[in-house]
C-alpha cells in the first residue's frame, strides 16, 4: 500500500488533535460560549459545567481529586507556576537575601523548568542539576546524594522529551515524602501515555499538556496536592481569583472542555495505544540497527517512553540527514532549540560524543501512525545515511581504522 | 529552513565526490594536495584533495563532506570552480562569491568560509611538498 507523504513522525513535538475531542469542543466556541465567571445564568452555567466535567476527566487520569487539578495554558505555564510558585512559598529566607533555600532539578530538563531554576538561582536560592548517567534515567539514589537539610523542592521530569528515558519517579517521589520535600514533575510526555497515580507515585505537583495527547495547544493542568500534605503555590499571574487564585483569568473554555476529552480518550485507550506505539518504535529501532551499522539508540534500553525512539548515525550530519528525508517529519534534537546550530544539550548532557549528537534523529510516534509509514521511513532514512556516508570524510577514516578522537581537528 | 535549488542539486548530484587514494597513499604523494578544515563537535568536516600539475594546474579535485546541506554544496561547488585553474588563480576564490552563487542565507556563509579555506588548506599542503614557499596571508576571518 502506497503511503501518503508526507508523514508525521514528530508526535512529542505534538499531536493532531483527535476529531472526537474536536467535536466536543464545538459547542463551547456557539451556543455555550458563556464566561464559567458568570454565576447568575445559563449561558455562565454551561461554561462552568463543561470545566468541571474537564476537571473531572484530567483527575480520574491522574488519580487525583478534581479539586487538585488547575488549568493552565500549557506545561511552561504549570512548570514555572509550580518551581517558582512553590519556591517562594516555601523560601527559608525573604526575597533580596541570600540562604533562601536548596533546589534539585536535572540538566535535561525542558527549559520550561530549568529556566525558572535559573531565575530562582538569580534570586537567593541554591540549585543543584543533576546529569544524567550516560543511560539517561536519574535516580533516587542520585537525588538522595544531592539532599540538604534546607531543601525545599525537587523537580525532575517523569520522561524526557529528547530521548524518551523514564526517570525515578515514584522513588524520587518516596524520597521527597519520606524527607518532607516538594516534589514536582514534568509530565508532558508521560501523562496520558503511561498509568499515573499521584497518591500511588508520590507526586505532590505534575505538569502536562493538552496538545501531547491529542488535545488541543494553549491549555494543560497543573495537579495541586490538597493533603499530606497540602500544597501552596505563589501566583504568577493575579486578578479574578479563577482556578483557586492560583491561575487568574477567564478560563479558556473551549480548550479545557477539548483538554477533559483528550484525558478521558487516554485513559480508555492507554492499553491499546501504549502496545501498538512499542511495537511500532522497535520496528523503527530493529529496522534501522539491522540495515547499517554505527547506528546508535539513546538512552536506557528498557526504561523509555513507547513513543519516543532517539537515534543517531554515525558519520553524518543531521541536518544534512533532514534534507534527505524530505518527506519524513521529525526532529534532530529538540524542535524547541533547532534554531540553533547547537547539537542538543540532552544528547550531550548524556555523553553521547558530539559527532553523534550532531547526527540524531528524534522519531515519534502518535494515535494514527502505521507500520507502513514506519517501514517507509526506515527505507527513506536508510537511503539518505547511505548517501551521506558516501560523501563523508569520517566515515572513510572509520573504515580505514583511524579513531576519529585520536585526529588534531583544525577548529573553526 | 528552505534551500535553494542549487544547493539541493548540489545535495542531490554532488559533483567530483571522493578522494585519489587511502589517506596514508595521498599523504606522501607530491602531485596532490589535501585541506581538511573544520571539526565534528562542530558539525562540519570538509576535505578537498586537488591533483595539481609541475607547472600549477589544477587537473582534477574531489571533495568529502560531513555537515549539512550548504556545506556539501560550497565543497561540490568548489571542487567545480578550482579545476582547471592555476593554483593562484584558485586562490582568488573568495567565499562571497560562492554565497551568491549558492544563495546561501546569512547563517550559513561559514559553510562558505570553510569551502575558501580547504581550498587554501589544499593548495599550502601541495606547496610544502614541492618546496614552495607559502604566502603569508590575511585570513579573511
Amino acid at each position: 500500500m502506497a503511503v501518503k507523504t508526507p508523514i508525521y513522525l514528530d508526535n512529542a513535538a505534538t499531536t493532531r488533535c483527535d476529531p472526537r475531542v474536536v467535536e466536543a469542543m464545538l459547542p463551547y466556541f456557539s451556543e455555550k460560549f458563556g464566561n464559567s465567571g458568570s454565576r447568575n445564568h445559563r449561558f455562565g452555567w454551561d461554561a462552568e459545567d463543561g470545566i468541571e466535567t474537564a476537571r473531572e476527566q484530567a483527575a480520574r487520569l491522574i488519580g487525583a481529586d478534581a479539586k487538585e487539578v488547575i488549568f493552565t495554558s500549557g506545561a511552561t505555564e504549570g512548570n514555572n507556576l509550580a518551581v517558582k510558585g512553590a519556591a517562594e512559598i516555601y523560601a527559608k529566607a525573604p526575597a533580596g537575601q541570600q540562604g533562601r533555600g536548596h533546589i534539585i532539578t536535572c540538566t535535561i530538563e525542558h527549559k520550561a523548568v530549568l529556566d525558572p531554576c535559573k531565575r530562582l538561582q538569580r534570586e537567593g536560592f541554591d540549585v543543584t542539576f543533576l546529569d544524567p548517567p550516560a543511560d539517561g534515567v536519574i535516580t533516587a539514589e542520585m537525588v538522595r546524594a544531592a539532599m540538604r537539610p534546607d531543601t525545599i523542592l525537587v523537580s525532575i521530569m517523569w520522561a524526557n522529551n529528547e530521548i524518551g528515558t523514564i526517570n525515578e519517579v515514584p522513588e524520587i517521589g518516596r524520597l521527597c515524602h519520606e524527607k518532607g520535600v516538594i516534589f514536582h514533575t514534568d509530565g508532558t510526555q508521560w501523562v496520558g501515555k503511561m498509568p499515573t497515580d499521584v497518591e500511588r507515585d508520590c507526586i505532590d505537583l505534575l505538569s502536562w499538556s493538552g496538545h501531547k495527547m491529542y488535545g488541543p495547544k494553549g491549555v494543560g493542568a497543573l495537579y495541586v496536592r490538597r493533603r499530606k500534605p497540602r500544597v501552596r503555590l505563589e501566583a504568577m499571574i493575579d486578578g479574578g481569583g479563577q482556578e483557586r487564585g492560583m491561575r487568574s483569568g477567564t478560563q479558556n473554555v473551549t480548550g479545557i472542555v477539548g483538554f477533559g476529552k483528550a484525558c478521558e480518550l487516554c485513559q480508555a485507550e492507554m492499553e491499546h495505544d501504549r502496545e501498538r506505539l512499542l511495537k511500532l518504535r522497535r520496528r523503527l529501532e530493529d529496522g534501522l540497527s539491522g540495515r547499517m551499522e554505527v547506528v546508535q539508540v539513546n538512552g536506557h534500553r528498557d526504561r523509555r517512553l513507547p513513543h519516543i525512539a532517539n537515534i543517531s548515525f554515525g558519520f553524518v550530519e543531521g541536518e544534512s540527514l533532514m534534507m534527505g528525508i524530505k518527506d519524513i517529519a521529525c526532529s534532530s534534537g529538540s524542535a524547541c532549540t533547532s534554531a540553533s546550530l547547537e547539537p542538543s544539550y540532552v544528547l550531550k548532557g548524556l555523553g553521547v560524543g558530539d559527532e553523534l549528537a550532531h547526527s540524531s534523529l528524534r522519531l515519534s510516534f502518535g494515535r494514527w501512525t502505521t507500520e507502513e509509514e514506519v517501514d517507509y521511513a526506515i527505507e527513506s532514512i536508510s537511503k539518505a545515511v547511505e548517501h551521506l556516508r558516501k560523501l563523508s570524510p569520517l566515515y572513510d577514516l572509520y573504515k580505514e581504522g583511524v579513531d576519529l578522537s585520536t585526529i588534531e581537528w583544525q577548529h573553526h | 529552513m528552505a534551500y535553494s535549488e542549487k544547493v539541493v542539486d548540489h545535495y542531490q548530484n554532488p559533483r567530483n565526490v571522493g578522494s585519489f587514494g587511502a589517506s596514508s597513499d595521498v599523504k606522501t604523494r607530491t602531485d596532490i594536495g589535501v585541506g581538511i578544515v573544520g571539526a565534528p563537535e562542530c558539525g562540519d568536516v570538509m576535505q578537498l584533495q586537488l591533483k595539481v600539475t609541475a607547472e600549477g594546474v589544477i587537473e582534477d579535485a574531489k571533495f568529502k563532506c560531513f555537515g549539512c546541506g550548504s556545506a556539501i554544496a560550497s565543497s561540490s561547488l568548489a571542487t567545480e570552480w578550482v579545476k582547471g585553474r592555476t593554483v593562484d588563480e584558485a586562490l582568488q576564490i573568495k567565499n562571497t562569491q560562492i554565497v551568491e552563487e549558492l544563495a546561501l542565507p546569512p547563517v550559513k556563509i561559514h559553510c562558505s568560509v570553510l569551502a575558501e579555506d580547504s581550498i587554501r588548506a589544499a593548495i599550502e599542503d601541495w606547496k610544502k611538498k614541492n618546496g614552495i614557499a607559502v604566502a603569508e596571508e590575511a585570513h579573511a576571518h
